[in-house]
């Protein structure tokens, strides 16, 4: 078994097929790349295990739990975490397609990939750069919108008012979350869209049709799937992002669809980062358990969206 | 088709003179879009100058004044279907313009503020002993730099030889499905929920609260390792299968021709992975106000102590800024220009990586 | 150093599905022998089996022997690595490195072994191999560029060089002109009618022409129907194959009525 497989240096025509020994470093290298894999397997499995332990404090403990109990404790925070996600998403979806449509077939083809560049940029900056930007640009700016809304479509319930002085409202964080969404639904949407078959393409364009009209019925209907999950893997980001609620929201922890007023539902993230530094004893718990609550729901719209993918067959 | 009657029937004259369409019909100049949006804008601020107005609000006026009138006029001069036509294409145009919108204001608004204190004494002094003005990010700026290098040396072997594993031992093995759903699933994990994890973790093993730049690096790691498995699997799979059958045929063993060709094939394409990745956890927050905490002084030890970063510095100063609160704000704005500055130069690099030192060839 | 082969009794998988069935034949050392047949008559899958690059494919198993030099190559302690030193290879499409120059690219099958030479022996072997590979004139002023910016023809014979750096016994040749200009395609077959004199050489073709100029004796392949397993008709000269075959099937395929 321990002898060299083969002599150093083979002599030309004398050598003989070595037999006998295996060589060793392709067991070492293959046993490393599997054990980095079972690694991963392992991590998150060790995630949602130190979170549960953890989290099981908040459901037995008999202290006081702030506002009274687990679920009128999270209630609201989760009301406010999926709030301002759908507010992002449903700003974000439109306008992602449509530079989506704009990149992949609008755009001149020498420009496109530079616009699509300038596009990308959006996700390179930083969320806390996003969040203090929201709460100081973004809020000021939808201010006198928010005045407006509030005067002339008040009987909606959604824009009931009275309008924020602040504009740090639901809606403000909803429409940071919007635009750090926008570049992973784009790009996804943008892929997509490229990857319409050609043939159908022409085929439309062979008929007379315009370029809408290709759009319309060669393109869309193969991207549908696809778009339908590249929006919920945004969703599922909207959901988790953090500091961008926590800097520009004015937290009361109501539950309210009044998406314009100084009283505004909190997320769970956002809640975390906030009150986690200076939380002691069983709200450390508590904090932990709203985090279980949020990996379950991420990873519920994460699992739906990779489904849809895997069931239309598109590659996203 | 049916044949089983004898004749076939035959569409009538209308609707055949309905079918047929004129080879030229009438066009709007190419010009028009232009010439309309100019319009557009004129109008605008006829409306809106006499009240006093905003570049905002004239924007957004013109915006829809140009949907309405190349709407109008296209649907005149060139019938329905060549005016949706028009419609869709000012519609994606402006999509496009409004992303830009927050890139130019955020990015505008980060530079404008962030450079009363982008100056030397920034980046060459500490918090330490700062009361007020002064002072500077320069701990924070090493805190980022440890904390995010330590996250790289644990997260790209794992996930280099994770990515080496699913394409080039695993093929359809139950393992290697799992590891792929898996993956995918961690890119979701919100980060604030990987930053608990730690937590979580070390409150177990060394108790409670402990804050150090290792937690923060492994909370890194949970967000890192699934880009770097997705973007190396990605460019291992580009790795033409010609060039693993080269090498086997010289009998170079599996373990060398993966090491020695298909790494050192694609390793441009990971290095720019890698950099993308690097970029992206650099500017994370949450997980890190969980885990390091913040230091006033430059701390160098990952092993003991709190540890300031950019981006919870950033956070602090803005939020508790202290007296006078100008300088505090000043201080954060411009943490924030420099974190952007890191970020947006990785991803430059990422780039010129993929540019100049990916494998050359003439196929 | 060229050395016979003689294969028995050999069926070869790809999964539970039989590829090809029950080969027997004897390669002669110092000559070439050529394998002709339709597409997916299984060709190409015995040439790979013959230094193990066939089981690179997952789940691709062989039964039978293959014996060169008295050891059977498919022997259970036999390491393939080691197969593949002794019997290169040359694929269908040319291969160099492409993060690799000329040079490297012909020391790639030293190199990637970890064997180490001195610099001296090592440019003799490059040398020595290029030449053999009648390219050394073209690229001795342009040894450190890219082994990619060479035509296809000189890419093939780059390729070829760096099969023969490790001086095997046996050089198989899977379609190596498929996708070359008919210049090239002479060169390299010039190059062949060389090497024969040095090794034993097994080339796959589609090209007939290219079997009766080249080859000393050749294998023609069949298959009874799609999804059938493919079968050696006959093997035989190569003068009396193209002359005279003794089965009905080789001279319909010879004669261009089927295939």
């Amino acid at each position: 078994m321990s002898t060299p497989t083969r002599a150093p240096e083979r002599d030309p025509g004398r050598g003989s097929i070595a037999t006998g020994a295996k060589r060793p470093g392709d067991g070492i290298f293959r046993g490393t790349a599997t054990a980095a894999g079972t690694l991963i397997l392992l991590t998150l499995a060790a995630v949602a295990a130190f979170l549960m332990w953890q989290s099981l404090p908040a459901f037995t403990t008999d202290d006081e739990i702030p506002r009274g109990s687990l679920t009128a404790y999270i209630g609201p925070l989760l009301f406010g975490t999926v709030l301002a996600a759908v507010i992002a998403l449903v700003v974000a979806t439109p306008v992602a397609v449509g530079i989506g449509l704009f990149i992949s077939h609008f755009a001149p083809r020498r420009a496109a990939q530079g616009l699509g560049y300038l596009v990308d940029l959006l996700a390179a900056v930083p969320s806390i750069v996003y969040g203090i930007w929201g709460a100081v640009v973004l809020s000021q700016a939808m201010l006198p919108i928010y005045g407006w809304l509030a005067d002339n479509l008040g009987f909606i319930p959604l824009f009931a008012g009275p309008a924020s002085a602040s504009g740090r409202t639901i809606f403000t964080a909803g429409l940071v979350l919007a635009v750090m969404v926008l570049p992973i639904i784009t790009a996804l949407a943008r892929d997509i869209f490229l990857q319409t078959p050609r043939l159908h393409e022409e085929a439309a364009l062979a008929l007379g049709a315009t370029r809408w009209e290709m759009i319309r019925y060669a393109v869309l209907p193969y991207a549908r799937s696809g778009v339908v999950s590249a929006a919920m893997l945004g969703l599922g980001r909207a959901l988790g992002e953090t500091m961008a609620v926590a800097l520009v929201l004015s937290v009361s922890n109501v539950v309210t669809f009044n998406l314009i007023s100084n009283t505004n539902p909190g997320t769970i993230a956002a809640n975390i980062a906030l009150q986690f530094p200076e939380a002691a004893g069983v709200e450390t718990n508590v904090l932990i358990a709203s985090g279980l609550a949020l990996f379950v729901i991420t990873f519920l719209v994460n699992f739906a969206a990779r489904w849809i993918v895997a069931r239309s067959g598109v590659k996203a | 088709m049916t044949t089983t009657t004898g004749r076939t029937p035959q569409p009538s004259q209308d609707a055949l003179a309905a079918i047929e369409q004129p080879l030229s019909k009438a066009a709007l100049p190419r010009w028009a879009p232009w010439g309309v949006l100019a319009a557009a804008v004129v109008v605008a601020l006829a409306v809106l100058l006499p009240g006093g107005t905003s570049v905002a609000a004239v924007a957004v006026l013109a915006g829809l004044l140009h949907l309405l009138l190349i709407g109008v006029v296209s649907r005149v001069k060139e019938g329905g279907r060549k005016a949706a036509d028009r419609l869709v294409t000012a519609l994606v145009t402006m999509a496009f313009l409004i992303a830009m919108v927050p890139l130019v204001s955020v990015v505008w608004t980060v530079v404008s503020r962030g450079a009363a204190r982008f100056d030397a004494t920034f980046f060459t002094y500490s918090m330490q002993g700062i009361v007020g003005e002064g002072g500077g990010g320069l701990h924070a700026i090493w805190g980022t730099v440890i904390v995010t290098l330590l996250a790289t040396v644990i997260s790209v072997p794992i996930g280099l030889m994770t990515a080496v594993y699913l394409v080039e031992y695993g093929g359809k093995s139950a393992l290697s499905r799992a590891i792929t759903f898996l993956v995918d699933v961690m890119t979701g994990i919100p980060s604030i929920v990987a930053g608990l994890f730690v937590v979580a973790l070390f409150a177990l093993l060394v108790g409670p609260r402990p804050r150090i730049a290792l937690m923060g690096a492994i909370a890194l790691s949970v967000l890192m390792i699934p880009v770097v498995v997705r973007s190396t699997e990605e460019m291992l799979k580009l790795v033409p299968n010609d060039l693993r059958e080269a090498a086997y045929a010289l009998g170079v063993p599996k373990w060398r021709t993966i090491v020695k060709v298909v790494l050192r094939t694609s390793l441009s394409g990971i290095a720019t992975g890698v950099t993308l990745a690097v970029a992206r956890v650099a500017g994370e927050t949450a997980p890190l106000l969980l885990t390091v905490g913040l230091a006033t002084r430059t701390n160098f030890d990952p092993l003991v102590g709190q540890i300031a970063t950019l981006p919870v510095f950033a956070y602090y100063q803005y939020t508790q800024p202290g007296v006078p609160a100008q300088a505090g704000v000043d201080r954060a704005w411009t943490a924030a220009l420099v974190l952007i500055i890191l970020v947006m130069a990785l991803n430059l690099v990422a780039r010129l990586i993929s540019r100049y030192f990916s494998p050359k060839g003439g196929r | 150093m060229a050395k016979l082969i003689d294969v028995s009794d050999l069926n070869i998988y790809y999964g539970s599905f039989l590829a090809v069935e029950d080969v027997s034949m004897t390669i002669e050392p110092r000559a070439v022998t050529a394998l002709i047949g339709p597409s997916g008559c299984g060709k190409s899958t015995f040439l790979r089996s013959l230094n193990r690059m066939h089981e690179v494919i997952p789940d691709a198993r062989v039964e039978g022997k293959v014996v060169m030099d008295g050891q059977d190559l498919y022997d259970k302690d036999v390491d393939p690595v080691s197969v593949r030193q002794h019997i290169g290879m040359v694929f269908q499409r040319p291969n160099p490195f492409p993060t690799m120059s000329i040079y490297d690219n012909v020391a790639a099958g030293v190199r990637l072994n970890a064997k180490r030479m001195r610099k001296k022996d090592m440019d003799d072997l490059v040398e020595s191999s290029l030449r053999g590979a009648n390219l050394w004139n073209e690229v001795k002023d342009r040894l450190d560029k890219p082994g990619m910016g060479l035509s296809g023809g000189q890419q093939q014979r780059l390729c070829i060089a760096r099969a023969i750096a490790i001086r095997p016994s046996v050089l198989l040749m899977d379609e190596p002109c498929s996708a070359l200009d008919p210049i090239s395609t002479l060169a390299v077959e010039d190059l062949i009618a060389e090497l024969k004199n040095e090794y034993t050489i097994v080339i796959v073709t589609h090209n007939m022409q290219q079997a009766a100029r080249v080859s000393d004796q050749t294998g023609f392949f069949n298959l009874a129907a799609i999804g059938k397993p493919g079968r050696l008709i006959e093997l035989d000269s190569t003068s009396t194959i193209f002359s005279n075959p003794s089965q009905k099937a080789t001279e319909d395929y010879i004669s261009g009525r089927f295939g």
